[in-house]
């Protein structure tokens, strides 16, 4: 979330779409109802159904699932050509202004550098236009015709009412509706937050939903305001942390990325990430890449770390394709490429998209080890559980370890929520039987290697001979020890620039300005310095006082970061340093430094004249409404079909089968064959969560198991009647790749959809229950769903498929 | 409290059955007919703070534990509610929150280590040393035979493809920070986490 | 306002008990009221796990039937449910209806006037109805009373049970656990009078959204309820999954309530009292040999009871 939980209570108008919050996340959906009642806001509902958030909500609009780039590609031509739209601050806060190359262009559905043969693009000519010192051309008038603004308005300018109805198969009084509501928050004083999760990521064009939703509050002058902001609501515990200390296959940890094979130079890798500013004098933050670097490099190296050794930039795995995430890897896995796997506390069986490629893939591993507080699907995939795990145990030749791990209850330390607040939490109780903390069992794993390495020697064992493993107990660190090497410390006394010395060695970091690339600071996630200093713990803060009545207390816990509750609340003041409007105050320039409420996402000493922009991380200090070359499919979002659609072809591009689905996507021949069509599969399908389970988990626990007992799915009461189900029926889901059986939940939230002159029907598959726990048992809804991720995540295609259903 | 009549005196008072009942309706109820609200379940617990283990709300939970950690008892969870002090939750809970005490003491809780051999049907159970050491050896194996310094082009890369990891996105930053610092040393490269899915 | 005044000198009623309890201290205890607004609920079921976590009931795991429900029903290990009702008005508009389904602990509650078990019944002060199982016998005749169908037998211990409003955390100066977790603040809890002005906000609230019919849900039949509802169509109850328009306690119960209760004389046999009661529930001399065995196994419980208590009591 670039805000916080708790401030979606000063919102105006609330959108959910590509999330289901009082389903998903129905604590954090309390300030949605806050801001109802107390600020007077409307909650706008935008999904493929009527949902439990849509009940109580002040307006609800269906949409066929994968298409909101439609949705609200319409909206930026809508916000545009009506003129509602934040005019001060996009022309100060936004790229608009900014000139595009002239070799960039876009045609019929596909931007300049398309290879028609690998299927991928040339990106070079994605940029600005730039002058002699490297910095992009500007029109502050915003009128000439290569300007971020004029691209814009003439690449949406396609999108008409008229058809992004007849793509989204939302009614046009109803779309023109939604889209009045947004366009209010135009007004300084008003502000529109967007909820959204994995209704937007899990798609083909997941990441491009998710920038159209970005542009839109860009627009809308939203980010860095009070009730404002792009706020993905998460769906783990801890799957911000993890995703800030950087366990996906290509990063380290504070978003920081490994190498790739082809940067063989350390000092080529870090200019390439030490990213300048683009327009001058701006903060360009990552600038200052080398010092988290270097200070990570000094936390897990320790003095074999050296200027010497380019800082064992050698020891760092390098990547040979952009991504190892999990298609690539199981398609690995299902061609024999792969010996062994760990998971721990992950069950992709039940998790990944085609279940019966994954159960092959496992079984074609010579080990697989389990580390989880629970028995999961994916422990036990050879094992035969009749129908809903048809195999052949005889015949899979793995070796499985289960290795039981310690809960929550049974253990310290700290996870991050959606907000980015690091909270501290405490051992209540032993764990069952001889179950053990991860840390222990990564520990032991790794002693154990090194060992063998010690004594036998084998393959590059340097890294792993030389791992810094200060621990006490070396079998068993502390959750303690570890969040003060993520924090960080000073290796030796540290001065600022005019020699003053800002942190002696052996102290903790404050903050991460204190990190330095001399090799004098190691610090293991630069985002996280500061939640753990001299003062003690600070993720432990419980001060849940709100002395502002802003919504930000900055007492309790930490948030990264550097304990800042809103980002880019710089956004918050016009450029001249006055807050927008006083209600929505966050920071403000009181003539000396930056002050406010919350802490300041900025230089505090900036002045308003030296017109520094608020997103301090990008190299223009602007908010990207183009985005360059950083996505793979365009610098602007442009709706594509999902790989299997209802329809024939896009219809924005019908001629062009190139356009139709995202031209940037990877697919793996196996996988594209297993792909459906709408005459086999006419219904288009969606995969959600419900309120009362958490994914594979909940079903072992009897209190949730009693609450939702048995697989269901949902049809929409024509579907039901043209075919025949009744409310409580049995019935068969089936795609290309295999099939559920479920109780027919028959329903009027979800209604037929007119798309491309062709009724279009969606049937709502939960993602819960499978062959273990306290449920009723069944088969898992991974079955169904399609091997294709997103063109820049990888992430699955879990939210767009086709199915077809019959009645048992 | 005292009775004034026992409960024993008090059914003596009238016949067997009914008869009591109807003695009862004319007035002669003891105190304990009204003793009707239950023992309070949360006197003496170990209030212990802790977070929500679901969803990134991260709600502030209370684990009520039986038990003072003293070095002759082992505590247990046997009640979980909803902080007050919390910010964003305020004490509520979703269904699932509600429910965390079913997950901690979960009859699917694993107990200890166990091996399923190849072409076997069943679990069998472990020593941790065994699990951990056929494990490493499984590792470094792998990792002998695999491990790739330089690629076809001849640049280095330092790096093993052939065996993976998903990290959990319900375990802890330190569990989080200490796999990725583990992983990345031995030059892992397929790792990912709940994020990508 | 709440803390220890729920304590046992201030029970007003107590089922089949005709002497009065203590009430002189009941003057200054304030009534407690539950209020769920269903227009802020989201049907999530959190109140419903609590309760069954607080309360350490776990019930069967159920079956889908092709609605959200579950469990489908009251049982006497789930103390409430929720209820979906998809509702579409004249214009096409589509509602999802969903109602929190609990004991509605009335000011005038027929479970009380019903019950011929002395003490098995009570109503504290604060307005909470609280079973004290302990002297039930099972007879099913709170169900009979009740005018909103809550109470269920456990074919267990042959027991009736329902919602207490969580007496023993009330008592404890704490609200109950459903309360507690709701993630919305549908479900609210405090002074009657508190949460009558609370409900005449959020009323008034849901009008200024244009629900013209948005009211307060808390039925004079029964002198009103402790657990009350704020509705969007508060002229229409039976919308929210029948929830009744004009409960009030059958008439036979206050027949049985004015006139014979008084009476309580050995004349009024139980047998008599079954037949009676009975006749309110199921009509005339359909299922007499239940209730007769229905008698004799309360006798053998009451028989059994005693043996045990005097070898507990040498």
């Amino acid at each position: 979330m670039t805000n916080h939980w708790v401030d979606i209570r000063n919102a105006d108008v609330i959108l959910t779409m590509g999330g289901n919050p009082a389903e998903a996340h129905p604590v954090g959906f309390r300030w949605v109802m806050e801001a109802r009642e107390h600020n007077n806001a409307r909650l706008v509902v935008v999904d493929p159904r009527f949902n439990r958030t849509a009940a109580v909500a002040d307006y609800y609009a269906e949409i066929r699932t994968g298409t909101d780039i439609a949705f609200l590609g319409g909206l930026i031509n809508y916000l545009i050509e009506s003129d509602q739209y934040q005019r001060d601050y996009v022309l100060a806060y936004t790229d608009a202004s900014l000139i595009v190359s002239p070799e960039f262009g876009f045609e019929d559905g596909l931007f300049t550098g398309h290879d028609a043969e690998s299927g991928g693009y040339d990106k070079s000519s994605w940029q600005y236009e730039y002058d002699d010192d490297g910095h992009a051309m500007r029109d502050e008038t915003l009128r000439h015709p290569r300007c971020v603004f004029q691209l814009m308005r003439q690449h949406y300018s396609r999108y008409s009412l008229e058809l992004v109805s007849s793509i989204c198969g939302t009614p046009q009084d109803k779309i023109q509706h939604v889209w009045d509501m947004l366009a209010e928050t135009a007004a300084p004083d008003k502000t529109l937050t967007i909820l959204y999760a994995l209704g937007w990521t899990q798609h083909s064009i997941g990441s491009q939903i998710i920038r159209t939703g970005a542009i839109v509050q860009l627009l809308l002058g939203n980010m860095g305001m009070r009730g404002g902001g792009v706020n993905a609501l998460r769906g783990h515990s801890n799957i911000q942390g993890l995703t800030d200390l950087g366990l996906l296959s290509n990063l380290l940890p504070g978003y920081m990325s490994l190498p790739s094979h082809d940067e063989q130079d350390y000092e080529e890798y870090i200019l390439q990430r030490a990213r300048t500013p683009l327009l001058p004098d701006e903060v360009s933050y990552w600038r200052h890449y080398e010092r988290f670097h270097v200070s990570l490099m000094k936390a897990w190296y320790g003095d074999a770390a050296t200027e010497d050794n380019n800082w064992c930039f050698d020891w760092l795995p390098k990547l040979g394709v952009p991504l190892y995430d999990i298609l690539h890897t199981f398609e690995r896995m299902h061609k024999g490429e792969m010996t062994g796997y760990i998971c721990q506390g992950f069950n992709p069986l039940a998790a990944f998209p085609h279940k019966h490629k994954s159960t092959e893939a496992l079984s074609r591993l010579k080990f697989l080890v389990v580390i989880d507080p629970l028995r999961t699907e994916t422990a036990e995939f050879w094992k035969n559980y009749g129908e809903f795990n048809d195999v052949d145990p005889a015949a899979i030749d793995t070796e499985v370890f289960r290795l039981p791990t310690t809960a929550f209850a049974e253990e310290d330390g700290s996870i991050v929520n959606s907000s980015r607040w690091l909270q501290w939490f405490w051992q209540a109780a032993p764990p069952p039987g001889e179950a053990k903390p991860d840390t222990a069992i990564m520990a032991g794993i790794f002693l154990r290697m090194k060992r063998l390495y010690e004594e036998e020697g084998g393959a590059f064992h340097e890294p792993i001979l030389n791992l810094h493993w200060p621990y006490r107990r070396p079998e068993d660190p502390s959750p303690e020890e570890l969040a003060r090497e993520y924090n960080g410390w000073a290796l030796e006394d540290v001065y600022d620039e005019n020699r003053n010395l800002v942190v002696r060695a052996g102290q903790q970091i404050e903050d991460f300005g204190l990190l330095r690339a001399d090799g004098s600071t190691a610090c293991g996630c630069w985002i996280f310095a500061g939640c753990w200093t001299d003062r003690g713990n600070q993720m432990m803060r419980r001060d849940n006082s709100d002395p502002y009545g802003s919504g930000q207390t900055l007492g309790w816990a930490w948030a990264w970061p550097a304990n800042r509750r809103i980002l880019y609340n710089r956004a918050s003041a016009r450029p001249d340093g006055t807050p927008w409007a006083a209600r929505k105050a966050v920071v403000w320039w009181d003539g000396e430094r930056w002050v406010g409420n919350d802490v300041p996402d900025f230089p505090v000493t900036s002045a308003p004249d030296a017109s520094q922009g608020p997103f301090i991380m990008n190299q223009t200090g602007r908010g990207q409404l183009f985005a360059r070359d950083r996505m793979n499919e365009g610098p602007f979002p442009e709706h594509y079909e999902p790989f299997e659609s209802p329809i024939d072809s896009n219809p924005l591009h019908p001629n062009n089968p190139l356009a139709k689905n995202n031209p940037g996507a990877r697919v793996f021949a196996q996988d594209r064959e297993n792909f459906g069509t709408s005459e086999e599969f006419p219904y288009a399908a969606t995969s959600y969560r419900l309120t009362e389970h958490f994914h594979y988990w909940t079903m072992h626990n009897r209190l949730n198991a009693i609450a939702q007992p048995e697989k269901f799915v949902e049809i929409g009461a024509a579907l039901a009647e043209e075919l025949g189900i009744a409310k409580g029926d049995r019935v068969r889901v089936s795609s290309k790749r295999g099939h559920i059986d479920a109780v027919a939940v028959v329903t009027k939230r979800i209604r037929p959809l007119q798309v491309a002159g062709k009724t279009v029907h969606q049937v709502g598959i939960p993602l819960h229950w499978g062959f273990l726990g306290e449920t009723r048992k069944s088969h898992l809804s991974n079955t169904l769903t399609p091997a294709v991720g997103d063109a820049n995540t990888q992430t699955p295609e879990f939210k767009s498929f086709l199915v077809r259903v019959d009645k048992l | 409290m005292t009775l004034r009549v026992t409960r024993r005196q008090f059914f003596k008072l009238g016949a067997a059955g009914m008869a009591t009942s109807s003695l009862a309706m004319m007035g002669f109820a003891p105190d304990s007919a009204v003793a009707s609200i239950r023992h309070f379940k949360l006197t003496g617990a170990k209030i212990t703070r802790s977070n929500c283990t679901y969803c990134s709300v991260g709600c502030g939970v209370l684990l009520y534990s039986r038990g003072d950690a003293a070095i002759n008892n082992v505590d247990n969870i046997y009640h979980v509610e909803g902080d007050p002090d919390h910010p964003v939750s305020r004490g509520s809970l979703c269904p699932k929150g509600a429910g965390l005490l079913d997950y901690i003491q979960s009859e699917s809780r694993l107990r200890y280590p166990e091996v399923r051999e190849p072409g076997s049907n069943e679990w069998k159970r472990i020593s941790w040393d065994e699990a951990l050491d056929r494990i490493a050896r499984l590792m470094k194996d792998d990792r002998d035979a695999n491990f790739e310094v330089r690629d076809s082009v001849g640049d280095t890369v330092n790096r093993w493809t052939t065996t993976g990891m998903l990290a959990a996105s319900a375990s802890s930053n330190e569990t989080a920070y200490c796999t990725q610092k583990i992983v990345r040393s031995l030059g892992m490269v397929v790792l990912d986490n709940q994020a990508r899915v | 306002m709440r803390g220890s005044q729920v304590n046992q000198q201030d029970i007003i009623a107590r089922s089949a008990t005709k002497v009065p309890s203590p009430q002189v201290r009941s003057g200054n205890v304030e009534r407690v009221t539950k209020l769920i607004d269903v227009t802020r609920c989201i049907g999530c079921k959190a109140c419903q796990v609590a309760c069954s976590e607080w309360n350490d009931l776990r019930d069967e795991v159920g079956e889908c039937v092709g609605v959200y429900d579950n469990p489908l029903d009251l049982t006497p290990d789930s103390w409430q449910v929720m209820r979906f009702n998809e509702f579409e008005d004249e214009q096409g508009n589509l509602e999802w209806l969903i109602r929190k389904d609990n004991c509605m602990h009335c000011a005038d509650p027929g479970c009380l006037a019903a019950c011929p078990a002395p003490g098995a019944i009570v109503q504290y002060a604060n307005g909470i109805v609280d079973f004290n199982s302990e002297h039930c016998i099972g007879c099913g005749y709170c169900v009979t009373g009740c005018p909103f169908d809550v109470p269920r037998i456990s074919e267990v211990d042959g027991k009736s049970y329902k919602c207490t409003l969580c007496s023993d955390r009330v008592f404890n100066g704490l609200e109950p656990a459903c309360v507690k977790s709701c993630p919305t603040g549908s479900i609210m809890f405090g002074t009657r009078e508190d949460m009558l002005d609370l409900a005449d906000t959020r009323t008034d609230f849901l009008k200024s959204r244009g629900h013209e019919n948005a009211g307060i849900y808390n039925p004079e039949g029964v002198d009103g309820t402790h657990v009350i509802y704020v509705l969007k169509h508060a002229d229409r109850p039976q919308l929210y999954n029948d929830l009744p328009e004009n409960p009030s306690i059958s008439p036979m119960v206050s027949t049985w309530k004015g006139v014979a209760k008084p009476l309580a004389s050995a004349a009024i046999g139980l047998a008599a009292l079954t037949g009676f009661f009975h006749y309110v529930a199921a009509g005339p001399n359909e299922h007499g040999e239940e209730d007769e065995q229905a008698v004799r196994d309360d006798e053998a419980r009451e028989r059994e009871r005693e043996h045990s208590q005097r070898e507990e009591q040498p």
